[in-house]
């Protein structure tokens, strides 16, 4: 894998008052990497991933998303990211068809354009037939493989997913990596956050986030048998409980 | 702009989709506006009476006759003793009890004075009170008649003219007030709760993370609102002057004008309280009991504010809808320019330019 820096955090500090929600965070995530982004709730994966997207501004240190620093160009960053959460963003109540053309839209995308890119996207996903269905008649896989291909619609170069596969079943989970592991062979960075240390395998890299620090950042291979451990479920209790 | 277009469009939809907020739109404003203008009435038809005639003489019967065909009253009973008095009020029925005292006519025409009294059911004190006032003035202007001027030299009479609403038509109180206070439900209500619910389905970080800016969703969500706000004043207006009667003297432009203006200050609340919070619900009881209960009851819709304490006095100064009252009172029932309401519009402005100021001092961009 080629080795560019597409985002780099260096020192970075947010403050909540006297609350350090994140500690001096320094990480590199490469073009085209499937970074994972493990920890406990309240570890500061949320507050971290916000400075990340341009939602918020860090209290110091350095970060450069997509070769755009976070303190002055936030708008730029945002127009090459993608973004995805665990509630999946789509509209209950719009069509298959109108969601897409609602958040391609709102990306300057032009009419034509979603047109096309609607009806690849659809035959890809053989949803063909749903074009015109409202999502809340879809299949909870379905919205998800949906929403992600809605977040990576506007070609980003970064798309960050925030627990997407919180509450599907393992099958759908599978293949909804596989959906990952295709958008990242095509040079889509993917920085993703779970809960589900199982997932934390399929990733290029994780980091593993306590108490604000990132407590540890490698290949998963790299992790376990530096603890000595056989699985990532027991690097990241061991990590956790040495805090 | 093109970004923009398909966002109010979205919004359309969801409007549009949701029979719920169809209702709330269109259905409530009309029903509300029937159901006040055709029950909530302080109007006195018919009340039901009864006279104890003592004297039964020429003029007892003549005054009789003249507070009967006034069609205010409908005579239910003649009594014939005191007793008969508290039994026909605890019935219930009767409002209303006229006693002559006896020999009235003959009272009269020797000393120059005669006694009537009126009694009336004040388990209801407003309905007593205007009863007893309807029909002291029908007794004064039958003694005025019977009585030639140039044998009470001194006597002074006062005319009583009710400008604006010679009728006192109720309706002519309640259009003004239900538009304030469809406006501020509609305005409000449904801009705090779509906010919110964009905040609860996790589609609003969504669309934090796009390259829309904050002011551009806050924007694209509330101009439907402003649009569909503005038809309905229109159609309160409208069944206002052709279903009610209630005239409109003034401009309508100016009329209309001032809407959009009331209707800006209620979008501007709205998004003050969606702001203030995350959850639909939440922002339903805001809308509901900070905004509804006030309107009705501290801007002068239904309980006039210079009878209140002082206190409740200044809060009334507070209530945006109390300014839009004055002003659209002004407008319709009497007609005058700009000149007459600058001083109401010029608060109600301020008052959105505070809403705005505050809202976009606690919008909080965040991922939650």
């Amino acid at each position: 894998m080629e080795q560019t820096p597409i985002i780099t955090v260096k020192n970075l500090v947010k403050k909540f008052g006297s609350f350090v929600a994140n500690d001096n965070l320094t990480f590199n995530v490469y073009k085209g990497e499937i970074f994972g982004f493990l920890g406990a709730n309240g570890a500061g994966k949320t507050t971290a991933m916000k400075i990340l997207c341009g939602l918020s501004l860090p209290s110091s240190g350095e970060a450069n998303i997509a070769g755009y620093d976070v303190y002055k160009d936030t708008d730029k960053i945002k127009r090459n990211i993608g973004y995805m959460s665990q509630k999946f963003s789509l509209y209950e109540d719009l069509t298959v068809y109108e969601n897409i053309r609602f958040y391609a839209g709102i990306y300057g995308l032009r009419r034509k354009v979603i047109r096309e890119k609607t009806a690849l996207l659809l035959n890809k996903l053989q949803l063909d037939q749903e074009k015109d269905t409202l999502i809340k008649s879809l299949p909870l896989g379905w919205k998800q493989k949906l929403a992600f291909s809605v977040a990576i619609f506007h070609n980003p170069k970064i798309v960050f997913l925030d627990e997407p596969t919180g509450g599907v079943d393992p099958i759908t989970r599978r293949q909804f990596w596989n959906m990952i592991y295709e958008a990242a062979n095509k040079g889509v960075t993917v920085f993703v956050t779970t809960h589900y240390m199982d997932e934390a395998e399929y990733c290029n890299r994780v980091s593993i986030m306590v108490d604000g620090r990132i407590a540890a950042l490698d290949t998963p291979g790299n992790l376990k048998n530096e603890h000595n451990v056989q699985t990532m479920n027991d690097v990241f209790l061991k990590l956790a409980r040495s805090s | 702009m093109k970004r923009f277009k398909g966002f109010v469009i979205k919004e359309f939809y969801h409007i549009f989709r949701d029979l719920r907020t169809v209702v709330i739109l269109f259905g409530i404003p009309i029903a509300q506006l029937l159901l006040f203008g055709y029950v909530v009435t302080n109007e006195i038809k018919d009340a039901k009476i009864a006279i104890y005639d003592q004297s039964k003489d020429y003029l007892t019967s003549k005054l009789t006759q003249k507070i009967l065909s006034s069609g205010f009253f409908e005579l239910e009973k003649n009594l014939d003793s005191y007793i008969d008095i508290e039994k026909s009020f605890k019935k219930g029925k009767i409002k209303e009890i006229i006693i002559f005292e006896p020999n009235f006519a003959k009272n009269l025409e020797k000393n120059g004075t005669a006694n009537i009294q009126i009694i009336a059911d004040a388990s209801e004190p407003n309905t007593a009170n205007m009863l007893t006032n309807y029909t002291s003035a029908i007794i004064n202007t039958f003694s005025r008649d019977i009585n030639p001027l140039a044998q009470q030299p001194l006597q002074i009479i006062t005319e009583t003219r009710m400008q604006y609403n010679p009728d006192l038509k109720g309706v002519y109180m309640f259009v003004p007030g239900i538009m304030a206070m469809l406006l501020m439900l509609i305005s409000a209500l449904m801009t705090s709760i779509s906010i919110t619910r964009e905040k609860e389905l996790g589609t609003m970080e969504v669309l934090l993370v796009s390259p829309l800016k904050p002011i551009q969703i806050i924007i694209g969500k509330v101009t439907p609102y402003v649009l569909l706000s503005f038809i309905n004043a229109i159609v309160i207006l409208l069944i206002g002057n052709f279903v009610f009667g209630v005239p409109i003297q003034g401009s309508i432009i100016l009329l209309l004008a001032e809407s959009v203006l009331f209707i800006l200050v209620a979008l501007t609340l709205g998004i003050l309280i969606s702001c203030a919070t995350n959850s639909q619900q939440i922002a339903m009881m805001i809308s509901l009991v900070a905004l509804m209960l006030p309107t009705i009851l501290l801007s002068g819709f239904i309980f006039p504010i210079e009878n209140m304490p002082l206190v409740l006095q200044w809060l009334c100064q507070l209530m945006p809808p109390k300014w839009f009252i004055t002003i659209i009172k002004t407008i319709m029932l009497k007609g005058a320019g700009f000149d007459y309401v600058w001083k109401e519009t010029l608060v109600l402005i301020g008052m959105m330019c505070f809403f705005i100021i505050v809202s976009v001092k606690k919008f909080k961009i965040r991922l939650e």
